[in-house]
């Protein structure tokens, strides 16, 4: 008699009530995933380059006032590197904590609630940042006084 | 001599792979929060140079300055971990050694750590 030959698991075509990706979910969580290792590795090279501009170099922390900002930002450079820390931090730090209130809140209106209120502070957070970063003026004029620094024009 | 069966626990639970998780969300969430206030207090730029000297000198004493070196603590620990989960997850050799590489993770962290307090307590201390 013939011996049977058992198919591995994964060989061949997965009945459609044994897939793991349902259709209306797409692959998101797979792609969310993904995200958070990318990001991270990226994060890290920003952020350490960041904490060291304004806690270690120069004065470190007692460096930091408005003129340091302005000094920063009179750079593209700086403008899309804080930029893209933003955007990055803010999406890696919303998927994780969105992942943190899928295994805790149980009751779905709870869940429901707690993410709609995440979803709506990163939202305001990520233009609120942004619209900082490209609208800044290093030498404003507030209530027709013009700010005083050295590298703004006088008269 | 009958040796008595204790259960070591399963390799996840209850050991450093599950310690080093915790931490891991805890640093976590910690950032999140700080993040949300930081880009607030940076978006005082926008209203006056003065609005934002004023916060930013009140930020100017030991406790801020403690709690930016436990900040920094946070960061440093989640990044170095973070680096730590990509290589178990796409390193051949990754989940063989996480619990060697999680070592290494909390040397690094002390060595970053011990040379950023000294750097960042005297500017705090020292006026
Ligand atoms: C410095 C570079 C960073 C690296 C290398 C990094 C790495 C990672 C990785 C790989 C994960 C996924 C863990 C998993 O799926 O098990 C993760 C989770 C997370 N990260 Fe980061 N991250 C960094 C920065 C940040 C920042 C700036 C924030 C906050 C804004 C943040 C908040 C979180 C949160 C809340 C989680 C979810 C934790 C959990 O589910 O237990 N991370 N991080």
């Amino acid at each position: 008699m013939a011996v049977p030959i058992i198919e591995s698991p994964r060989s061949g075509r997965v009945a459609p009530e044994y897939s793991r990706t349902s259709s209306s979910r797409g692959n998101f969580e797979m792609i969310a995933w993904l995200f958070m290792r990318l990001s991270g590795a990226i994060l890290v090279v920003l952020i350490f380059v960041h904490l060291w501009t304004s806690m270690v170099a120069g004065d470190g922390i007692n460096g930091v006032d408005f003129g340091f900002v302005a000094g920063k930002w009179a750079s593209p450079i700086w403008q899309i590197w804080d930029l893209t820390m933003l955007w990055l931090a803010m999406l890696h730090g919303t998927n994780g904590v969105r992942v943190i209130i899928n295994d805790y809140a149980e009751k779905n209106s709870t869940r429901m609630g707690l993410k709609a209120v995440l979803y709506a502070s990163t939202v305001v957070i990520v233009i609120l940042g942004t619209l900082v970063i490209f609208t800044f003026d290093p030498c404003p004029v507030i209530d027709g006084v013009a700010h005083v620094a050295e590298y703004c024009p006088t008269s | 001599m009958s040796k008595t069966l204790v259960p070591a626990g399963t390799l996840y639970r209850g050991r450093e792979g599950q310690w080093s998780w915790v931490a891991h969300r805890i640093t976590g969430v910690v950032i999140f929060f700080f993040l949300l206030v930081h880009v607030l207090d940076t978006s005082l730029v926008r209203v006056s140079p003065e609005a934002y000297d004023a916060v930013i000198a009140s930020y100017k004493n030991p406790i801020m300055g403690l709690g930016e070196l436990g900040l920094v603590a946070a960061i440093v620990f989640h990044a170095f971990n973070g680096l730590r989960v990509i290589a178990v997850d796409f390193w051949k050799q990754g989940p063989r050694y996480h619990r060697q590489m999680l070592w290494g993770v909390v040397g690094l962290w002390a060595v970053t750590m011990i040379a950023f307090s000294i750097r960042h307590l005297s500017h705090v201390f020292g006026g």
